[in-house]
């Protein structure tokens, strides 16, 4: 299992969006997140985006106020969570249309829709945005 | 705004969302989830909800947990909720109840059923929704119920469903691969399905499968080799590029099975040479996407076996990454460096100063990563300077779980390669006392070994300075406060053993330390019974020495104690002590011989030394011996024991004395002795009784030594992590090693070889001299320093001659390439910094500019779009602008950013096919106008009291 978790996390540090691949109790989930977002957000833009946490490596990237983390095992290839991350906000961007913090509170559900179509257990498995999006839009025309 | 048809939400969401976003502190977020919270419980049991407005409720409970609060009174709706008709509906209820539950759950057997319905649907969206929840709710247990369904749908038509099967096998088989390893077949005739996502999702498992149990899968080779060259010659679709590269994350996944694959084969890594060579290439180098396909090339490359040529263009990128201005690819660089230097050691001497650089960096990430490749590269020449670096680091760090990892290196590395004993007493020293409870008790045990063995040399004096330095530097330890316990127990072992050997120190300065360790650390028993123990033996050589004891008043207020204690352990140890100090010197000698604890146990197994009494016994009428196998029934063994004495009763006390003869030998085994082997003397309850008169003559005196037969196997490899090695070991890893007690110096005198390294070089550029000090000492000794034959020096010389040879400069080729490589250097792509060039846009009022930007809308999507999307208040945008911005300054296009900067430079045909479509799909402008009415009606402006939300929905 290469992702861990999914966490969108504001400057201000509050969560936005957080999708787990491994069961985390509500104490250990809110620990936890306070733990890497203190960290992450402590760091400047020349540092690495990459950053050691217990046993996840969490590879961040930010767009605008909004950090986008995620957490990985060891052997991830971090360059490529990169790109992923990248990937989730142009496929959100192409749904949304200048996605912004906003849209992702206020459609919370498609933004997990989009994030389950693209990892499962913890893998990439889907990278095409026409085929992660064709759902969602057709379910918005069906209701 | 155009994706809000569908998504009914209501004004008291709009609401509640508004003020979580505003909410300034955690506090005030926590008080407004918890009325929320209240509200919820009220009315979400209300009956007749409408589905819409439940759904509404079910998204607020997910906005609960995430905030971190329990929303469990409502788990029981969400699974209502995924009986519903409405596709929208029931997914956003599988969605919740993914979020909610865990597999374990009371509730999950609720589901069960919906699912098996859903999974049969005609609706293949449905049975997708399904499917995602397959993947998060089914255990062990439940896998039988959905199983046959799943297994259909491998065969289903479209493909989406097809894929999402695969990955739910995928996820039984994370479960519980006995409950479908006869379907593991499945995932091979999935690789070859005409969908290249439905292929490209079961590379997920295949590697799984492949990590576990390479040789099954050695016939994929072929295939997976054809399907990568195909994705690298753009066969798939252009759906699946990313930034011009194709389908990359299909690439990395086959790349990283290749190397599974092709590890330690040679005929299977021929067949992936063309095709990984032809990917190093291919791939473009000034993207983010194409730099993670080449280092995921990297590894593969150096765990296949090695190619020469691929190895070349290995190095060339890595070379590329450490010169590169960007932290992350530093950090790639740094980490493909510690994977390549396991196959050519050599290419680590190039880039020695951006590795120097690299450690120095403030960025946490770096310098760890850094000294994961120190590690990796740490020979006897360089040990001392990387492990003290390691130290440093260790002592400056506060995360337990890093000082933890960082520690058990330290030990690792010193164990390995400590270049003298001396040193590497020092060291263990440095790491007990600022991380001594992290690290693991054996490493105490072999630190007290060593320096009981000393340096295995005939040298005695050596040794007894080693053990006083040792003594010295522990008593001046002991005045430090709360020292780790494992640290403490390995100090009054020392104490005891060799406190009062050299003279230096009394009796009664020793005994008075270690009663002050037991009184400081009263709380911790094992110490405690380690500072009772070494009292013992030192009052015990006392004896032997036929010195007058005189025990301290708070020894032996420390006694009452102990004799009181509730432990019987230190009870017992407290009797023992009053026992050896009542016994006549003689007697004491022999118990508790000086300097003895690496004498050679001897355990007669067979008990010789009874024969004659056993003989003796057999003719008065005993009955002879039977194994136990040939023994019926178990018999009474509660007093085997006192069989010696007891020789008259008939029944079986015999067998139990000859049968086990562990307890009753190892209780005869004076303290000192036990203390060289891997058991600790702590747990040794069992002492001298009556009978260790008999094994006298095993036990060995501390004159007698010499005659001994020493334990040389055990001593063969003092530091090496296998603590016992047999006498065969060949590993010259280990600096020193020792044979019937004569020591060879190995791998370590480097002084012609340096020479050898630095004087092909021309000394002219000046780096700056703290550097190439450094530099010298941590590569100095490279591999063809390994490769030379033994001389005898001591590795400690080498080392200090290494110091001084270091002011030879750097070779001036290398500097200079760095300083050019870092003016050509590429802008960087994962720089996220602030917006450089819209910056001036941002500060203006957004206001104007969204209006200006109706009347442009037309124009931009008209001509490129290049306006429109600079300004536009988007995430994107701003991600872009310091890539765009600084490589085009023209070129503010939103989607040059979001796509390769090659892109960016090429006008027209390529770029605008592109803009047109997005263009049109959402008009970006008006979008943001409707957003901001939005905001607007919630009441949210400039002005308000959460700038931070503002700008976000402006830029």
């Amino acid at each position: 299992m290469g992702i861990r978790f999914i966490l969108m996390v504001n400057k201000q540090g509050q969560t936005r969006l957080a999708q787990y691949y491994e069961w985390l109790t509500l104490e250990e989930r809110r620990a936890l997140e306070g733990e890497i977002v203190r960290k992450c957000l402590a760091r400047n833009e020349q540092q690495c985006s990459f950053v050691e946490h217990r046993n996840y490596k969490i590879v961040y990237r930010r767009y605008a106020s909004l950090f986008f983390l995620v957490g990985v095992d060891n052997d991830e290839n971090e360059l490529a969570i990169l790109e992923f991350i990248h990937l989730l906000v142009e496929t959100m961007d192409r749904h949304f249309g200048n996605v912004c913090e906003l849209d992702i509170m206020f459609h919370l559900e498609k933004a997990h829709f989009m994030l389950e179509e693209m990892v499962m257990n913890g893998s990439i498995v889907e990278t095409s945005k026409a085929n992660i999006l064709s759902p969602i839009q057709l379910m918005d025309k069906a209701s | 705004m155009g994706s809000q048809g569908g998504f009914y939400q209501s004004k008291e969401f709009l609401d509640l969302v508004k003020s979580i976003g505003e909410a300034r502190s955690k506090a005030e977020e926590d008080r407004i989830v918890l009325n929320e919270i209240e509200t919820l419980k009220r009315r979400i049991s209300e009956p007749d909800i409408p589905k819409r407005k439940m759904k509404e409720y079910i998204i607020r409970l997910v906005y609960i947990e995430m905030l971190g609060h329990d929303a469990s009174f409502g788990y029981i709706h969400a699974v209502k909720m995924t009986h519903d008709d409405s596709l929208l509906v029931k997914r956003t209820g599988y969605l919740a109840v993914t979020l909610f539950l865990n597999e374990d759950h009371d509730l999950i057997i609720l589901i069960v059923n919906t699912i098996q319905k859903d999974l049969k649907s005609d609706n293949y969206l449905v049975v997708c929704a399904a499917l995602n929840a397959v993947c998060k709710l089914i255990n062990e247990e439940t896998i039988p119920a959905v199983l046959p369904q799943v297994m259909e749908l491998l065969a289903h038509p479209k493909e989406a469903v097809r894929k999402k099967a695969i990955m739910a096998l995928h996820r039984f088989y994370q479960k519980s691969p006995s409950s479908v390893s006869h379907l593991v077949s499945n995932f091979r005739k999935r690789l070859c399905d005409n969908d290249p996502g439905v292929m490209g999702a079961t590379l997920c498992p295949l590697f799984e499968l492949i990590a576990r149990d390479v040789n099954s899968y050695k016939d994929l080779v072929i295939s997976f080799v054809s399907i990568l060259k195909q994705v690298a010659e753009r066969r798939l679709s252009k759906a699946y590029d990313c930034h011009q590269m194709p389908a990359p994350f299909i690439q990395i996944k086959l790349l990283k099975i290749l190397a599974l694959l092709g590890s330690g084969d040679k005929q299977a890594s021929e067949n992936m040479y063309t095709v990984v060579g032809d990917i190093f290439r291919k791939c473009d180098s000034s993207s983010n996407i194409g730099n993670a396909v080449l280092y995921e090339c990297i590894c593969c490359v150096s765990s296949i076996y090695p190619n020469p040529k691929l190895l070349e263009s290995a190095a060339d990128v890595i070379s590329r990454f450490l010169k590169s201005d960007s932290h992350n690819l530093k950090y790639m660089g740094i980490d493909a460096l510690g994977r390549l230097i396991k196959i050519s050691p050599e290419i680590a001497e190039q880039h020695q100063l951006a590795v120097i650089d690299c450690l120095e960096d403030p960025d946490d990430t770096l310098k760890r990563k850094t000294f994961e490749l120190l590690y990796k590269m740490t020979k006897s020449t360089n040990v001392e300077v990387i492990v003290d670096r390691m130290i440093d680091y260790m002592i400056s760090i506060s995360d337990n779980h890093y000082k933890t990892e960082i520690a058990s290196r330290c030990v690792e590395l010193a164990e390995q390669f400590a270049p003298s004993n001396q040193w590497f007493i020092q060291t263990m020293n440095r790491v007990f006392e600022h991380a001594g409870d992290l690290v693991n008790i054996k490493v105490a045990h072999s630190l007290m070994r060593l320096i009981a063995e000393g340096f295995g040399e005939d040298d005695d004096n050596a040794d007894s300075k080693l053990r006083s330095s040792a003594v010295e530097s522990y008593l001046r330890i002991l005045g430090e406060p709360k020292l780790p316990s494992v640290f403490l127990q390995v100090i009054c072992w020392v104490l005891g053993e060799y406190g009062t050997a050299d003279g230096m120190f009394s009796a009664s300065d020793i005994t008075g330390k270690l009663c002050d360790v037991a009184e400081a650390y009263s709380n911790d028993e094992t110490v405690k019974a380690y500072a009772t123990t070494a009292l013992m033996k030192i009052y015990a050589f006392e004896i032997a020495a036929r010195r007058k004891v005189d025990m301290l008043p708070e020894c032996q207020s420390l006694m009452e104690e102990l004799l009181a204690s509730h432990s019987t352990d230190l009870q017992q140890r407290a009797y023992e002590l009053q026992a050896v100090i009542g016994l006549d010197a003689h007697a004491v000698d022999c118990i508790m011989p000086s300097d003895a604890s690496c004498e050679d146990i001897e355990v007669d197994r067979d008990l010789s030394f009874l024969n004659d009494y056993i003989q003796e016994a057999i003719e008065k009428g005993a009955q002879p011996y039977i194994p136990e196998s040939e023994r019926s029934g178990m018999l009474n063994i509660s007093n085997f024991r006192n069989q010696d004495h007891h020789e008259a009763s008939s029944h079986g006390l015999r067998f139990e004395a000859y049968e086990l003869p562990k307890p009753a030998v190892q209780s005869r085994i004076p303290q000192a002795l036990i203390a060289s082997t891997e058991i600790v003397p702590v747990p040794e309850p069992m002492y001298p009784r009556e009978s260790y008169q008999t094994t006298m003559p095993s036990i060995p005196s501390d004159a007698g030594s010499a005659e001994l037969k020493l334990r040389l196997e055990g001593v063969q490899k003092k530091w090496g992590r296998p603590t016992y090695t047999p006498a065969t070991s060949t590993s010259n890893s280990t600096s020193q090693k020792t044979v019937n007690g004569t020591s060879q110096g190995d791998g370590a005198s480097t002084v012609s070889s340096m020479r050898e390294t630095y004087d092909s070089r021309k000394p002219q550029v000046e780096v700056s001299h703290e550097k190439q000090k450094l530099a010298a000492s941590l590569f100095g000794g490279s591999s063809k320093t390994e490769k030379r034959p033994a001389t005898g020096h001591k590795a400690a010389k080498a080392s200090s001659h290494m110091v001084e040879k270091s002011h030879v400069p750097k070779s001036s080729m290398e500097v200079a390439s760095d300083k050019a490589a870092s003016a050509q250097q590429p802008p960087d792509l994962l720089d996220l910094g602030e917006p450089t060039a819209t910056s001036t846009a941002l500060q203006l009022d957004p206001f104007k500019q969204l209006e200006g930007l109706l009347d442009t809308t037309e124009v931009a999507s008209a001509v490129n779009g290049a306006p429109a999307a600079s300004i536009s208040p988007d995430i994107m945008a701003l991600y872009v602008d310091t890539a765009a911005g600084i490589h085009n300054k023209n070129d503010a296009d939103l989607l040059s950013g979001l796509s390769n900067p090659s892109v960016t430079n090429m006008p027209g045909t390529t770029a605008m096919p592109q803009v047109t479509q997005s263009s049109s799909k959402r008009p970006n402008p008006k979008d943001s106008l409707e957003k901001d009415a939005l905001v607007r009606q919630m009441g949210v402006n400039p002005s308000s009291q959460n700038p931070n939300l503002f700008k976000d929905l402006l830029g």
